[in-house]
């Protein structure tokens, strides 16, 4: 018969022979265009300089890791867009200021997307291997490398082309040293704080300053399935629940929990940077309890610690007990009862 | 409050639009049937015939060997020409006999006893054994061991899966919505045999129609109930279908017999009718030839033996660039090396997929532990884990992470974003240490 494919073209492989559209590339650049709003906010913001730095961190990532392929005679597989969704938190998660050239800082970018992709990615086994978070391990490595430049925080309001602007201080930074009322002063009234806390023309990293463009792309993560609710949940909950108790002056309950889940890091860290695959928990009990972690973490940082903020170090700690709360919180197989103590028995 | 159904799962899409809505029609009677004595899980059978012989349809030419075995019948009338082993759909060699069809269509008795439902449960059960009845489901287990439960346990409920949870597959909904009442008295008697009050037809809801059909074939017989199930795969797994109809968990390991429950799919349910009442050996079942690469997808009446290339050319023959051909659904299928392989009493389906529609294996990324498979798992598994452990070869510590309550039904593989084949993986992993 004409039509009959010959026996040795048909192809044997192993069920289940079809698969969902869903691959891997797909996630990490759903996921970079969910940061488009915040991205675009911080550049309206902070001007061309904060476009340079975050462009800045992309490429360095990229080409890092082209460059590591390169050097151990892997295969690229730069193309699954993780390297550039690296670049692209790591970029938001830097002050507009370093781009500049007296004092030399743009060398700050390169080193921590260096940093980021070929340390704690590729040399940890490369995506799906790391215990860190690059982004945020790029951050803490040019944080504590040059304290200075990091933080040297620009207005909100520069001229959009002006590559020099006035420097300020963060919320969380006057928060610290002179206190909600004096935060409240600045800003002229409660309200007005929150406003601009919300919409994000204040000091802080390019990034995380607009509380409703990261929403905008939290929301859009949750509605696609590609995060799920536990960990922003719980570690938003937790932190507001910590600054309202902890937060206030003197007595205990008189905290504002809103000016704390709005400023510093905190939106950018539940939303995209808690929720990386493969340096939380899978398990969504897990999730929770890594959630609540980063956000005790923070609000412990924030309250007592030097830093004014502490979701990147938060968010690192908790990294380091995912495998362990992996452990420790099972799935329930279908239909065991007493899986636990039978394994005890067992051993 | 939404269907009845269980945790975890998937949605692939159901494709069923293909061949539902044609009605199941007699193949054309095979020329030559290569029927294996190994069709069902356990001891394969004795021949009893010699080549040469004459046999009419229905005979008997293999003999259980074992309890958990289950005897072989001619399918066309003729003579043994050889007896040999051919590759089953796995590409394992079994031990065949091959028999010539001399077109006589000759039966061996066949008698009709309208009656049947006044037999005594024992003869009930050993007409199902004498004719050779396994589950029609795909897996093949002799039915007439799930109808002989060890006396410590009590069975107080009889499933009819019509969840047909594979996508493409049609052939028992087309049984449910031409043969409702037949279907319905296959459950009768197996209440009958097992001496239980409930039974219970369940079929998911993607199949409206059957359920009309199944609930008015239904109507009026007490304990029999019809439910339509949530559209959610592996719905149709005997475990999942129990934990939806019943609400009962089967413990790891255990049976549903464990929990009280036997389950049997609606081919197998027909196929009691047609013992009891005729005492009709299962020779035939229905085939769903299906997919995007056939030209006429079908569902057939189809003699067990008959060779798979022959119900190729009945549906047209293949559309171009067909890429693989699979006894059975997509989830759990297997991938035909050969279309010389015969139609045995587990084949549900051949699927015939384009080549542009597969996606090859060959190539996979790294696990970026995004839980999709946690959630997938209708078992309650880390599929993640145990991917991750086969694959580095740590498969004792994949047995710590329940490797053997896996039953395979993909849902991990089909969500994976980095397309790893966890099945596989599993699979390996199993093979390599002992339970």
């Amino acid at each position: 018969m004409e039509a009959m494919k010959k026996e040795h073209d048909l192809i044997v492989s192993v069920s289940p022979h079809v698969k969902s559209e869903e691959t891997t590339s797909r996630i990490m650049w759903s996921v970079s265009l969910a940061l488009l709003p915040a991205t675009l906010v911080g550049v309206y913001f902070f001007g061309l300089k904060a476009l340079f730095i975050i462009a800045l961190c992309i490429v360095s990532s990229i080409v890092s890791e082209q460059f590591y392929f390169k050097i151990v005679k892997k295969k690229s597989v730069v193309g699954d867009g993780s390297a550039f969704l690296t670049g692209l938190l790591l970029g938001m998660n830097m002050p507009a200021s370093l781009w500049s050239f007296s004092p030399f800082t743009v060398h700050v970018p390169v080193i921590a997307s260096f940093v980021a992709v070929v340390i704690t990615k590729q040399l940890f086994g490369g995506l799906g291997f790391n215990v860190f978070n690059p982004a945020l391990i790029g951050r803490a490595f040019a944080l504590i490398s040059w304290p200075k430049f990091m933080t040297i925080w620009n207005e909100p309001t520069a001229a959009f082309l002006a590559m020099d602007a006035k420097t300020t201080a963060t919320p969380l930074g006057i928060l610290k040293e002179e206190g909600l009322t004096k935060l409240m002063e600045i800003f002229g009234d409660k309200m007005s704080l929150y406003t601009h806390l919300l919409i994000g023309n204040r000091a802080g990293s390019i990034g995380e300053t607009s509380a409703i463009a990261i929403l905008i792309g939290g929301l859009f993560l949750l509605s696609r399935r590609y995060i799920t609710w536990h960990i922003p949940a719980s570690f938003l909950g937790t932190a507001a629940v910590m600054a309202w108790i902890f937060g206030g002056k003197g007595a205990l309950f008189t905290g504002d929990p809103i000016v704390h889940l709005l400023s510093g890091g905190m939106m950018l860290g539940a939303w995209f940077m808690a929720t990386d695959y493969v340096t939380s928990p899978s398990m969504r009990k897990g999730q929770i309890i890594f959630g609540i972690g980063c956000g005790l973490l923070t609000m412990i940082i924030r309250l007592k610690g030097g830093f004014p903020e502490g979701v990147m170090f938060a968010i690192l700690i908790m990294n380091c007990f995912a495998p362990l709360i992996d452990r420790g919180v099972r799935t329930k197989v279908f239909g065991a009862v007493k899986q636990a103590k039978t394994k005890e028995i067992k051993q | 409050m939404g269907l009845a159904t269980f945790k975890g799962g998937i949605h692939p899409p159901d494709k069923k639009t293909l061949a539902a809505n044609s009605p199941v029609v007699a193949s054309k009677p095979p020329k030559i049937v290569v029927i294996p004595l190994s069709q069902h899980i356990g001891a394969p059978c004795n021949p009893i015939v010699t080549i040469g012989q004459e046999v009419r349809k229905g005979e008997v030419i293999g003999e259980p060997a074992g309890f958990v075995s289950s005897p072989v019948h001619a399918s066309v009338s003729g003579k043994v020409v050889a007896m040999a082993e051919f590759p089953n759909a796995m590409g394992r060699m079994v031990n065949s006999v091959v028999i010539e069809n001399n077109g006589k269509e000759e039966w061996t008795s066949l008698k009709d006893n309208p009656d049947y439902m006044s037999l005594p449960p024992e003869e009930l059960k050993e007409k199902v054994k004498a004719s050779g009845i396994v589950g029609m489901g795909g897996a093949a287990f002799p039915t007439v061991v799930k109808l002989s439960p060890p006396k410590e346990k009590k069975i107080d409920a009889v499933l009819i899966n019509g969840a047909e949870c594979e996508p493409y597959l049609t052939a028992d909904y087309r049984l449910m919505i031409e043969k409702p009442k037949e279907v319905v008295e296959g459950l009768k008697i197996l209440m009958k045999i097992l001496g239980v009050q409930k039974g219970y037809i369940g079929i998911e809801n993607n199949k409206p129609d059957a359920v009309v059909k199944m609930k008015e074939a239904a109507a009026g017989e007490s304990g029999v109930e019809v439910l339509a199930l949530e559209v959610k795969y592996p719905q149709g797994a005997e475990k999942m279908l129990i934990k939806a109809i019943l609400g009962r968990e089967v413990p790891p390991r255990a049976l549903p017999m464990d929990v009280g429950v036997v389950v049997q799919n609606v081919g197998t349910a027909l196929a009691i009718y047609e013992a009891a009442r005729f005492g009709k050996p299962l020779i035939e079942r229905v085939v769903t030839v299906t997919g995007e690469g056939i030209k006429e997808p079908k569902n057939l009446m189809v003699r067990i033996g008959t060779k798979i290339a022959d119900l190729i050319e009945e549906c047209g023959g293949f559309k171009e660039g067909v890429g693989k051909v699979i006894s059975g659904g997509p989830m759990m299928g297997f991938a035909l090396s050969s279309l010389d392989v015969a139609v045995t009493k587990g084949t549900s389906g051949i699927l015939v997929l384009p080549e542009a529609d597969i996606s090859h294996v060959d190539e996979f990324g790294p696990c970026i532990r995004c839980s999709r498979c946690i959630d997938a798992c209708p078992m309650g598994l880390m599929p993640s884990m145990l991917s991750v452990l086969s694959e580095r070869g740590f498969y004792e510590e994949a047995k710590e992470y329940d490797l053997f309550d896996c039953f395979e039904c993909g849902s991990c593989a089909y969500v994976c974003p980095s397309k790893r084949p966890i099945v596989q993986l599993v699979r390996l992993a199993k093979s390599m240490v002992k339970p």
